[in-house]
């Protein structure tokens, strides 16, 4: 089977990194399938990088691609906005697809919109809702606005590709299904695709190793109620032993307590973990904005009338200082139990 | 350097009221400020100035009361400020408001630099940035936090991504969006203040500037809003009080009950 007779209509964008391609490749996979299946045509996923492997090409068939278009060069192995737009947008100008999918992540909120301009199409930014609408067949695309005070579906009546970035851990990946077939193809990079003007020198990891608040399943996140930097330990404790990583609030990081790239909220990152927990954190609807999309959502104050609270699924009102510590007594016996059953 | 900073005045989000009957965004009476992210850009534009010399322009694309917003930017430094504003702009999605934005900084002629904000807080897309530097064909550097040096044309910088951060060279001219880490705003000066009131700010409307009609306000936006809906805030969850040691016990195991339950432990 050739490209040519894979009719796929809707394309997501896999993101990789050093070769590995990330979950929310999968994500979008799972978001895409549903999509294609209701408009009878293909799922194509496109792989631009270096060195990605075969058997994580075929982890994309297995998880939902029928197509997977493989763009490698050592060129393209690190993400730099010019060339994956140009390799898109020639491949988007050759097959023309009907919708194109990529994550609302800092790669993908960067490339879409230069894409979009390229290619002379609409796009929507970091959806958690997506859909066909019956009749017309358009792509629905909902996303939270206004501080998530709104959600606001939008559409792209005209102009092709439709185009969306959808929020990381909106929804689940597919199962792998070894059964399912899919072609790869090998997609030859031009060197007309490349741009020296922009080099990468290099990588450095975030100073506070605790990990990505974005790509996170379980997020712990202080705020000004714990009252001093040295009691930020207190939720670094927590997140360890659920396995969390550290967020934070907009008062803590301008303290200093926590740098940036642990900041939630309107003007930090939005997490759409599985589990939330907010210790010391009153809930700023700025702060509310950025977790609204969380699973479930647990909260510890002393303060009763706490914003936090009244959002949350489950709201502890304590002295964060005794609770967390009684909690992670609990976890800890808990955990203790587990491996002496397992021996 | 002549550097652009584009930056949208925004609702105050402390602010935001909906309407109950028909689910939008009150926007009567509503404070406006300079959206808060695009600070940032305006003091890291004014810092390369002080340090390389040259020009700051502000510049934002909306209804004449966006003034205000540019009046805020001069006030902190930027040396000139334009509106570009006409009826026909209204209803601009992202894709159309980067098209507008792009064709007046042609107008306006060479820049070294363009730095926007990483994003809107009221529209949350961070589409602009990157849309302007594809429609002017300029290098993009986006979530930059770090400016570490400029010489011969070419620009070394930190961008800040999922776990860590990007180290890039790029060349000028080129256009970045920066993130907080980038540098504190300062504020207003009194002399800046003052500048602000006797500034004469330019307008450029739709026929100021070459433009393709085809391309502008609601009917050149590809995106069009079909639906607005207020999702629901409450999740009417469990309370638990816990005044004492007991009652902290008791919550204690009742928050891993829950946890349980959920199948998150």
């Amino acid at each position: 089977m050739s490209a040519e007779t894979c009719q796929c209509l809707v394309w997501t964008i896999a993101e990789q990194r050093d070769g590995a391609l990330k979950d929310v490749s999968f994500e979008l996979l799972a978001r895409g399938r549903r999509l294609a299946d209701k408009l009878g045509t293909g799922l194509a996923s496109v792989v631009i990088g270096d060195g990605v492997s075969r058997e994580a090409m075929t982890e994309l068939v297995e998880r939902g691609a029928d197509a997977v278009y493989s763009v490698q060069d050592p060129r393209l192995a690190h993400f730099v906005c010019e060339p994956y737009s140009n390799a898109l947008s020639g491949l988007v100008s050759a097959y023309s697809p009907s919708v194109v999918l990529a994550a609302a992540t800092s790669s993908g909120r960067t490339l879409m919109p230069h894409l979009a301009v390229r290619v002379r199409a609409g796009l929507t930014a970091d959806c958690t809702e997506l859909d066909i609408e019956e009749g017309t067949g358009l792509l629905l695309q909902t996303r939270p606005a206004i501080g998530g005070n709104i959600m606001a579906t939008i559409k792209t009546p005209d102009r092709r590709p439709q185009m969306a970035t959808v929020r990381p851990r909106s929804s689940r990946p597919l199962p792998r299904d070894p059964a399912r077939r899919g072609i790869i193809v090998d997609v030859p990079v031009a060197d007309s695709v490349m741009d020296g003007r922009v080099r990468v020198l290099g990588y450095r990891k975030d100073a506070d190793g605790s990990g990505c608040v974005e790509e996170a399943g379980i997020v712990v996140a202080g705020g000004k109620g714990l009252k001093k930097a040295e009691n930020l330990a207190l939720v670094r404790g927590l997140a360890e032993d659920l396995g969390g990583v550290v967020g934070a609030s907009r008062e803590a990081v301008d303290r200093g307590w926590i740098g940036y790239p642990h900041q939630i909220g309107l003007s930090g990152k939005t997490v759409s973990p599985r589990l939330y927990v907010g210790i010391g954190i009153s809930g700023a609807i700025q702060h509310l904005a950025g977790i609204k999309t969380s699973e479930v959502i647990v909260s510890v104050n002393p303060d009763p009338d706490a914003n936090l609270h009244k959002l949350a699924d489950y709201a502890v009102v304590a002295d964060a200082f005794l609770f967390v510590p009684e909690l992670r007594r609990r976890l800890a016996a808990r955990k203790m139990e587990a491996d002496n059953h397992g021996e | 350097m002549r550097i652009l900073v584009p930056i949208k005045q925004v609702p105050e989000t402390g602010d935001v009221k909906m309407d109950p009957e028909t689910g939008t965004v009150v926007r009567a009476g509503v404070e406006t400020v300079v959206n808060p992210l695009d600070l940032y850009a305006v003091e890291a534009a004014l810092r390369l100035k002080a340090e390389r010399g040259g020009t700051v322009v502000a510049l934002s694309m909306g209804p004449a009361q966006a003034a205000k917003a540019l009046r805020e930017a001069v006030a902190m430094g930027c040396d000139e400020a334009v509106l570009v504003s006409d009826r026909r702009f209204g209803g601009s999605d992202t894709w159309a408001t980067s098209y507008t934005i792009a064709q007046a900084a042609r107008k306006l002629g060479y820049f070294d630099l363009v730095i926007a904000g990483e994003r809107a807080t009221d529209g949350d897309t961070a589409q602009v940035g990157p849309g302007i530097a594809s429609w002017l064909g300029l290098p993009l550097a986006t979530y930059v936090s770090r400016i570490e040096s400029v010489e011969g044309g070419e620009m070394i910088l930190e961008r800040l991504v999922e776990d860590g951060y990007q180290r890039l060279a790029i060349t000028l001219p080129a256009l970045l969006t920066v993130v907080k880490e980038i540098a504190s705003p300062r504020l207003p000066t009194l002399r800046g203040k003052k500048r602000s009131k006797d500034i004469d700010i330019a307008v450029l409307d739709a026929d100021s500037i070459d433009l393709d009609p085809s391309y502008l306000g609601l009917k050149g936006s590809p995106t069009k809003v079909v639906r607005i809906a207020s999702p629901k805030v409450s999740r009417g969850g469990a309370t638990v009080i816990a005044k004492d040691d007991e009652g902290v016990a008791a919550a204690a195991d009742g928050l891993v009950a829950f946890l349980e339950k959920k199948g998150l432990l």
